[in-house]
C-alpha cells in the first residue's frame, strides 16, 4: 500500500519504527516486498539512485607514525595491532577510513615521506577492498598537503557506497583550523544532486563544532561546513584529532570522534592542560583502539551506528578489559 | 591682514602649548608580545576591562597564529613583521590565546593567557 503524502521526514521515523530490531537494511527483501516499508525502500532507490545496503566499515585515527616519546614508546605497535584486530573482524569491513595524523612531521629531509610510506606499508596489510584518508596537519599543516597529495592523492574527495554517500574533507591543510571557502563550494556543489533523505557519512580531521576552542579542538569555518549539511535529515561526522572518543549530537549531525593509535588526552572537562595520558607498561593499549561502523542499521534514528573496540580489551587489560568489551556502543 | 594679527596668533599659541593634552591619556598602552616556537612570551598578560590597548606581536622564526574568539584577535603573526591590533576589552575574565597556524610538533600546546580585570 502506498503512501505517497508521506514526508521524507515521517518517512525514515516510520521506517525506523518498523524496524524496532534495527534490522531494516539487513532484511531488505523482507521488509521491501510489501506496505510502507516497500515504499520507502523504492523511494529511496528513486531519489538517492541506490539504496542502502548492510555493510560495515572501520575508522583508524592519528596513528602519528614516526612519533617517538615519552607518552607512547612503543611507536606503530598500536597501528599494528589495529590492523591485526581489523583482520580478525567477524564482519569483514569493506572499506577503512584513516581521519588524519597518519604520520608525525618531520622536517628532517626526506625523513616525513619515508614516515608516509611506513604507514602505506603498515595500511596495506589491511584486508579490506577500500583504505580512504584524509590528513591531519601533522601531515599537511607544514607544506599546504602537498606530500600527502603525492602519497595518498586529494585532501578532499567523495565517493558513494551501497547507498550511503561518502565526504572526505580537509580542514588542515590551509594551516588554520579551517575548510575554507574554495572547499566549501566544492561541498555544495558535491551535494548538490542528493535529496534530503540522502545517507551521508563526512570524514575529517578535527571536530566541525566547538568542541574546545582552547586545544585548537574546532574548525573554524565548521558552522558553514553544518549549514551546508544542515538540509539532510541523515549525517554523521567521522572525526579524530582529539585521541579519545566523544559523542556529538547537533541539530543536523551526530559526530563520532575515534579513539588514537599512539597516546590519548584525557577529558578536557575534566583536565586543565592538554598533556597526553602517561604511558602504562603494563597496558601499553589501554586508551587506544579503533571504530567499527555498521551502515544500514539505523535502530537510532541514523543510518550508521558506531562502537569503539578498544585494543587492549581481553589480552592486556584483564577485568577492566572484559568490562569493556561488554560495554554497548558509545551510543 | 590685522594689525594685531602676530599678537593673536602668539597668545593662541600659548593657549595651546598651556592647554591639558588629552591626546596623551588617550593613547593605548602597548604591550609587546613575542612568538616563536611553541610559546608565546609573556605567557600572561593582564588587561583592564575597558581600557584600550595596542598588542604588538613579532615572530622570531616562522607564521603563528593569535586567535581569542571571544576577544575578537585573529591574527597572522609573521616573522619579519610587526602586527599590531588594539582592543578594549569588555569583559573580565582568562583569555587563553592559541597559535591557530600550524607551526610544528608542539603547536598544539602553544598558547598565552590574557587576563582581563
Amino acid at each position: 500500500m502506498r503512501q505517497p503524502d508521506l514526508d521524507r521526514r515521517m518517512f525514515l521515523r516510520m521506517a525506523g519504527l518498523s524496524l524496532g530490531a534495527g534490522a531494516l537494511y539487513r532484511v531488505a527483501p523482507a521488509w521491501a516486498a510489501e506496505g510502507p516499508a516497500a515504499d520507502v525502500a523504492a523511494r529511496q532507490r528513486q531519489e538517492n539512485g541506490e539504496a542502502v545496503t548492510p555493510f560495515t566499515f572501520v575508522q583508524l585515527s592519528d596513528t602519528h607514525v614516526g612519533f617517538a616519546g615519552p607518552p607512547n614508546p612503543t611507536g606503530t605497535a598500536a597501528f599494528e595491532r589495529a590492523v591485526e584486530r581489523v583482520n580478525r573482524l567477524a564482519a569483514r569491513p569493506e572499506l577503512v577510513l584513516f581521519t588524519g595524523d597518519l604520520t608525525h612531521e618531520s622536517e628532517a629531509p626526506g625523513e616525513h615521506a619515508a614516515r608516509m610510506k611506513r604507514f602505506r606499508e603498515i595500511a596495506s596489510r589491511l584486508a579490506a577492498p577500500k583504505l580512504h584518508m584524509v590528513p591531519g596537519e601533522h601531515d599537511a599543516g607544514l607544506d599546504g598537503g602537498a606530500l600527502f597529495r603525492s602519497a595518498f592523492g586529494e585532501t578532499h574527495y567523495s565517493f558513494d557506497h551501497r547507498g550511503v554517500h561518502f565526504v572526505a574533507l580537509d580542514n588542515v591543510s590551509r594551516s588554520k583550523p579551517e575548510v575554507g571557502p574554495e572547499q566549501l563550494a566544492w561541498l555544495r556543489a558535491d551535494l548538490a544532486r542528493f535529496p534530503p533523505t540522502a545517507p551521508i557519512v563526512v570524514f575529517t580531521h578535527r571536530p566541525l563544532f566547538d568542541l574546545k576552542p582552547e586545544w585548537e579542538w574546532f574548525t573554524r569555518d565548521g558552522d558553514a561546513v553544518m549549514a551546508v549539511l544542515a538540509p539532510f535529515e541523515n549525517v554523521t561526522v567521522l572525526y579524530g584529532h582529539i585521541h579519545r572518543e566523544d559523542l556529538h549530537t547537533g541539530p543536523h549531525a551526530t559526530h563520532y570522534a575515534a579513539r588514537s593509535l599512539i597516546f590519548a588526552f584525557p577529558d578536557p572537562a575534566q583536565a586543565a592542560d592538554k598533556k597526553p595520558i602517561p604511558f602504562d607498561k603494563d597496558r601499553p593499549f589501554r586508551n587506544l583502539g579503533l571504530r567499527v561502523a555498521e551502515a544500514g542499521n539505523p535502530a537510532s534514528g541514523r543510518t550508521v551506528r558506531c562502537e569503539e573496540v578498544e585494543l587492549s580489551m581481553r589480552e592486556y587489560s584483564g577485568t577492566e578489559g572484559f568490562a569493556q568489551l561488554l560495554r554497548p556502543s558509545s551510543l | 591682514m590685522p594689525r594685531n594679527f602676530p599678537i593673536l596668533l602668539a597668545v593662541a599659541l600659548i593657549s595651546l602649548l598651556a592647554s591639558p593634552r588629552p591626546a596623551a591619556a588617550a593613547e593605548p598602552r602597548v604591550v609587546e608580545i613575542t612568538a616563536k616556537r611553541f610559546e608565546f612570551s609573556p605567557s600572561v598578560i593582564t588587561l583592564r576591562k575597558g581600557e584600550a590597548v595596542t598588542l604588538r606581536l613579532h615572530s622570531l622564526d616562522v607564521t603563528h597564529g593569535f586567535f581569542q574568539r571571544a576577544l575578537g584577535l585573529d591574527l597572522e603573526i609573521e616573522a619579519g613583521k610587526v602586527t599590531e591590533v588594539t582592543l578594549t576589552p569588555q569583559e573580565q575574565g582568562r583569555y587563553v590565546t592559541i597559535c591557530d597556524h600550524f607551526c610544528g610538533s608542539g603547536h598544539g600546546n602553544m598558547k598565552m593567557t590574557i587576563v582581563v580585570e
